[in-house]
């Protein structure tokens, strides 16, 4: 994985400083709030309903065994003894001190972290699969060109005051994982007919009150041009958002606004401008150098061979264990959803543990995934009963990755200032509803996405079946969607009708479940059966306690 | 309001003339409003003539008169605007604006080193904003990830340096 040289770690220790003396002068009242809270934005501090929050970016989703011992380290001596990994795949603190926070980032400094732009109107951290490097579908890992798009976007001085967020993920393999086209600038590594490496760059997509799927912008933008094409779009951004409604300020509304093919042309201008000043090229030399980082580990010879084990051994590879590119290894996911748990949420006893199994099993690097879970990249085959019985002991082999208990849920109004609605507690509830693993597989793949407000940091507009949380007049309501998307077929999810209290959210769930389950024809998902009958089937069964009740 | 100009406090030689009110004899500054109507009696004055920008006007918009103006303001409404970040590069990269470009306006102290990267060099503060922290600024950060309008030497073009 990267490492640091010594820019990039003087460039880290002085925004350490700098972040530093911005809480020295908040402390002392020489900051307004309204005036810190874009600076500590940009630093990943948030204030929550009962203390800072701190968000810290894990670029790409990749940490090392020391870096997680870190994480461990701040949960213990600055947290309550656990973190939470978010859809952005970053690790959130929910109950920090402002005056710790210098502190906390001089440590994370210590092993190449930071929190630079994990919240904020700026170009936010960067996305990719978390399969990258270990796959076989992939065109070619994509984490080198999301480090160079990190570094790139790393204070840059032309926007890091832009109209609202921007996020940027990067693809590359059809099948999609990394939900790229609801970022405001999807990238996908493609290769062209001649059989050259280059990029295709959408934009406008987006979660939060208007989700949109983002739309193509060029179909293939050479290599050595990519920063000055991202450059470009985002100029236009800058240039031409509205500033006057928050609500309207997403690279998304502008797009829709004027149109594919206008946004197209203004960001073609700049493009050609950005290209012929040639100060944005990207030398093969430097595209070498940050990719001989990202270079895979040498695979050994291995007998390709999977282990038999356990019945609860053999239940955990069925969902949790992927195809690798070398024989005699597997990518396994770790599920941070145990059923009961919070979604994302892990002990610093559990972050020291899984950095101890990195190490005895010569697992060099851990990846999360923007579904809240953590990934093995490089696992050998006849390890995986050993590292499996490991993770039963950690309570970290639940074994439902991509199955309907494997439930994204931002943290919702036990922690957030903006939701409307708790998360957590629907969560845990549905998951205990579907805790039968034999029901689970029958149901097969199956994707909850829970939201506490309109923002959608839960990605509710993406789930097979998404959840909404609102608030009528001071009580939690919940509202389905169904039909939702984040993979490489992404759709905007259709709200049901009006919502269910907290406690009639989870039956109406099992409803829906049990009508798609009646309804399936040859080995169809979820998602198939719905795209194939509609709404109707599924509403009449959701709300026909309701209408019992009503009569 | 002071005037930070040349890492050093210096006496505003403009007046900033507001759209009813009659232009001083010497250097004046007007809004975008006022020089399109008044364009032409604007430019025969035999005086240095500067144009204050808010934060939705698009430097373009002044066409070939660009180089007509000793000054360029570019207005913060507010500090959460980042618009002028684009318009001052725009004016040194593409319009090739060498003039002064000045900061007016609801800025931090946390902005000024981007302000100077994408191409001010001037910068209307505070009364009583002492220089030491105008010069703190622009030290925070030793190096730069991008190249922009000042022409900085990049982390990148640092890296391919052979160093002793």
């Amino acid at each position: 994985m990267y490492r640091y040289d010594e820019f990039d770690a003087q460039f880290v220790k002085e925004r350490v400083s700098q972040f530093r003396y911005q809480v020295e002068r908040r402390l002392a009242g020489e900051l307004t709030e309204d005036e810190f809270k874009p600076l500590r934005l940009m630093n990943g501090l948030y204030l929550q309903l009962h203390a800072y929050m701190l968000r810290i970016a894990v670029p790409y989703g990749t940490l090392n065994a020391k870096q997680m011992r870190m994480l461990a380290h701040i949960a213990r001596k600055y947290d309550k003894g656990y973190g939470h990994f978010t859809t952005r795949t970053n690790m959130q603190f929910h109950w920090i001190k402002l005056v710790d926070v210098p502190d906390i980032l001089e440590e994370l400094a210590s092993v190449e972290m930071h929190c630079i732009q994990t919240s904020g109107n700026c170009i936010r951290n960067v996305t990719a699969d978390h399969f990258a490097g270990a796959t076989d579908e992939e065109i070619e890992d994509p984490r080198p060109l999301c480090e160079i798009i990190r570094q790139w976007s790393s204070l840059h001085p032309e926007f890091v005051f832009l109209a609202r967020k921007f996020k940027i993920a990067v693809g590359a393999t059809p099948h999609d994982r990394a939900a790229l086209l609801w970022h405001d600038m999807p990238v996908e590594i493609v290769k062209n007919e001649a059989g050259e490496v280059g990029y295709r760059v959408y934009a406008g997509g987006g979660m939060g009150r208007t989700p949109y799927i983002a739309l193509l912008m060029k179909d293939f933008v050479k290599r050595e041009d990519i920063l000055a094409y991202l450059e470009a779009v985002l100029r236009v951004y800058n240039q031409d958002s509205r500033r006057d409604n928050i609500h309207k300020q997403r690279i998304k509304i502008l797009v829709n606004t004027i149109g594919q093919e206008e946004m197209q042309r203004r960001i073609e201008r700049e493009f050609e401008e950005i290209k012929a000043s040639g100060s944005l090229q990207l030398p093969q030399e430097e595209l070498d150098r940050i990719k001989a980082y990202f270079a895979p580990p040498k695979f050994e010879t291995l007998d390709d061979e999977m282990p038999i084990g356990s019945y609860d051994f053999e239940n955990w590879k069925k969902t949790n264990i992927h195809k690798h590119r070398a024989p005699g290894y597997a990518i396994a996911t770790i599920s941070l959803k145990a059923i009961g748990q919070t979604p994302g949420d892990i002990s610093h006893v559990q972050m020291d543990a899984l950095a101890d199994l990195m190490d005895q099993f010569g697992i060099d690097e851990i990846r999360v995934s923007h579904e809240q879970n953590l990934v093995l990249p490089h696992a050998r085959k006849r390890d995986l009963p050993a590292i499996f019985a490991r993770l039963q002991k950690l309570d970290l082999a639940t074994p439902n990755s991509g199955l309907i208990t494997d439930i994204i849920a931002c943290p919702g109004l036990d922690y957030c200032d903006l939701a409307n609605a708790r998360s957590i507690p629907i969560a845990k509830d549905i998951a205990r509803r579907f805790e039968n693993l034999d029901r689970q597989h029958d149901i097969g793949e199956l994707k909850i996405k829970i939201s506490g407000c309109i923002n959608a940091c839960g990605h509710h507009h993406a789930g097979h079946i998404g959840i909404l949380g609102v608030d009528k007049k001071g009580v939690e309501y919940y509202q389905i969607l169904l039909g939702g998307s984040g993979a490489e077929d992404a759709t905007v999810g259709n709200i049901m009708g009006p919502g269910f209290s907290a406690h009639d959210i989870g039956p109406a769930v099992e409803r829906v479940v049990d009508t798609y389950v009646k309804l399936r024809q040859n080995g169809e998902r979820f998602l198939d059966t719905y795209r194939r009958v509609g709404m109707e089937p599924f509403k009449n069964m959701a709300y026909l306690e309701q209408m019992y009740a009503a009569h | 309001m002071p005037l930070i100009k040349d890492s050093a406090f210096v006496q505003d030689a403009f007046v900033t003339v507001a759209d009813d009110a009659a232009l001083p004899g010497g250097a004046a500054i007007v809004s975008l409003a006022r020089f399109q109507k008044e364009r032409d009696a604007l430019l025969a004055r035999n005086a240095p003539l500067g144009i204050q920008l808010k934060a939705p006007e698009n430097p373009e918009l002044l066409g070939e008169d660009v180089q007509r103006f000793s000054v360029i303001v570019l207005e913060f409404p507010a500090f959460r605007d980042g618009r002028a970040f684009s318009w001052a590069r725009m004016l040194r990269e593409r319009l090739n604006f060498t003039g002064e470009i000045r900061g007016a306006g609801h800025f931090l102290y946390d902005q000024i080193a981007y302000m100077k990267r994408v191409g001010f060099d001037a910068w209307n503060v505070a009364e009583g904003f002492p220089l030491e922290q105008f010069h703190r600024a622009l030290t925070e950060i030793t190096n730069v990830y991008q190249p922009s309008a000042d022409g900085k030497k990049t982390i990148r073009e640092l890296r391919a340096t052979p160093r002793p």
